[in-house]
């Protein structure tokens, strides 16, 4: 395996003083998809939040040979970390093409990748995002992270909530984007982890309980019971299985 | 039918002078959740700094109250960038220190003022046409009301050009929203708290001179009274909302003037009960975003 793009060594986190996040500890390689598991609750957005600085944390955090874990957000974002919350988080009163430039930090921003990948919303570029869809805002989360050359984004769960024929179109600009930057994805949707995913960090009480490749986790269905809570199904489309809960 | 008029464009000058002092506070709240109770100060300061060099230069005379207002705008701006730079930077997400501090700046600079200008009301003069009245459907306008209008106009045109046309507006629409998606995106908003802060004092500090304009006076408890009002007017307007500051700033005013004048000078009280009433039936004001 090459070089890690993201290390991460006894990361704690903590939120109004509650221990989210303790002793996590794994890599993320420099390309594919890394899947971050885990019933809900365990931990997995706060650690993506711990990673970026979004909340306290302790611990080492290295993106590729600099350390970050000293940096304020917007630094460690600046190192090339692209970032799509969970729940979108767009700017509703600003329109989608402000959302885009907001976004922008490279002097020459990808825009013609992101009119490709998300024909849609360029359409609705004069459109206030808070009068999209989900899936629409969706699109623009993503595209504000895909607008700049990054070299890790952090996705966490991209297809909560989303119609089915959505959930297929992000998992598709995602598995397009990580052709050129490596993700580090948390996500429920066990059919969008089988089709992204090659390896898999999965979390429990906040620790890291299994890492390995995805199909060392996938194909195992008295693994992904015990780690996930979910029987693996085999209609990816059934909203009510095959879901981490 | 004049007396309404009157009332109305009185209330509208009066509104006018609300809005330059609750913008700025409207504006430093939405972005970085500050109550800043400094902000009265700001104003004071531009209006003894600006009515001094205007006195010098040419008292009295459209020229001196033109350099007033540029030093007001200059003196409001460096203040509250300074206040924010030094005192407010370093104390962000404390919201129980900002305020402990914003208050001490407040009572420590009305000292200060008294100090150096005296507990008396200073009084003040201005260009002949802005002491007289224009007659408007029956009713004699002062003046002094159309400029201050006319001067709150082009603040929230200026502001709202600023908001809408650089990336710095853009930043700060965004951070009024979610500031920490901003900071997640790459952008260092603090830089944009300290532009925040300056423009919020320029309109203050321009707010001053033409509150001396208003009331005839400079005084070291001018920004202390105009706060008040000031912040009811962002509260009902909608904390971290410029639209909202604007409409609420006319809407109090002219509540204002009609009740002084049709229910016995019960203006600040009844303002109270509005401010209350919106609390009660709609606690983000009217334009405010959903907490």
């Amino acid at each position: 395996m090459s070089e890690p793009i993201l290390r991460v060594a006894g990361l704690h986190g903590r939120i109004g003083g509650q221990q989210v996040v303790e002793d996590v500890s794994f890599e993320v390689p420099a390309t594919g998809v890394t899947a971050l598991l885990g019933r809900n609750g365990v931990g997995k957005t706060s650690t993506i939040k711990s990673i970026l600085g979004l909340i306290d944390r302790t611990g080492e955090v290295h993106l590729g040979d600099t350390r970050i874990d000293r940096m304020p957000t917007h630094r460690i974002v600046q190192q090339g970390v692209g970032y799509v919350p969970e729940d979108r988080e767009v700017f509703g009163s600003l329109t989608v093409a402000e959302n885009l430039r907001l976004a922008e930090r490279d002097a020459a921003p990808r825009r013609e990748f992101i009119q490709r990948l998300f024909p849609d919303i360029h359409d609705r570029r004069a459109q206030r995002a808070g009068t999209l869809s989900g899936g629409q805002q969706q699109m623009v989360s993503l595209a504000r992270a895909l607008v700049n050359e990054n070299r890790l984004l952090l996705v966490d769960e991209p297809t909560k909530g989303l119609a089915p024929r959505i959930v297929d179109e992000v998992a598709d600009a995602l598995a397009e984007a990580a052709r050129t930057v490596p993700i580090l994805l948390v996500e429920q949707n066990l059919h969008v982890i089988r089709k992204l995913a090659e390896r898999v960090v999965v979390l429990s009480g906040g620790r890291v309980v299994f890492t390995g490749t995805a199909s060392d986790l996938l194909d195992d269905e008295d693994r992904i019971q015990r780690f996930l809570g979910v029987h693996d199904a085999a209609d990816p489309h059934d909203s009510t299985a095959g879901s981490a809960r | 039918m004049s007396t309404v008029v009157l009332l109305l464009i009185t209330g509208l000058g009066l509104g006018a002078l609300y809005f330059l002092v609750a913008s700025g506070l409207s504006l430093i709240y939405g972005l970085m959740g500050v109550l800043n109770f400094a902000h009265g100060s700001f104003l004071t300061i531009a209006a003894f700094l600006g009515w001094e060099v205007g006195r010098r230069v040419s008292d009295g005379t459209w020229w001196g109250l033109a350099l007033s207002a540029m030093v007001g705008l200059a003196v409001g701006a460096i203040v509250a960038a300074a206040t924010e730079y030094l005192l407010i930077r370093r104390l962000y997400e404390r919201h129980i220190e900002q305020a402990l501090v914003t208050v001490g700046l407040a009572l420590a600079s009305v000292a200060l003022f008294e100090g150096i200008w005296g507990t008396d009301p200073i009084y003040t003069r201005k260009p002949d046409w802005l002491a007289q009245t224009t007659e408007i459907l029956g009713a004699k306008i002062p003046n002094d009301r159309f400029l201050l209008i006319a001067c709150a106009l082009i603040v929230l045109g200026g502001i709202v050009l600023f908001l809408r046309r650089t990336r710095y507006g853009l930043i700060i629409r965004a951070g009024v929203e979610n500031r920490s998606m901003v900071t997640a995106l790459g952008i260092d908003v603090r830089r944009s708290f300290t532009i925040v802060f300056a423009i919020g004092g320029a309109a203050a500090g321009l707010g001053g001179v033409l509150a001396s304009v208003y009331y005839g006076y400079v005084s070291a408890h001018l920004g202390s009274v105009l706060l008040i009002f000031a912040f009811i007017v962002t509260v009902i307007g909608g904390l971290g909302s410029l639209t909202g500051a604007a409409i609420a700033s006319v809407l109090v005013a002219v509540l204002q003037q009609f009740a002084n004048f049709y229910l016995a000078g019960t203006g600040d009280f009844v303002v109270v009960v509005a401010l209350a009433v919106v609390l009660l039936v709609r606690p983000r004001g009217l334009l405010g975003k959903v907490a």
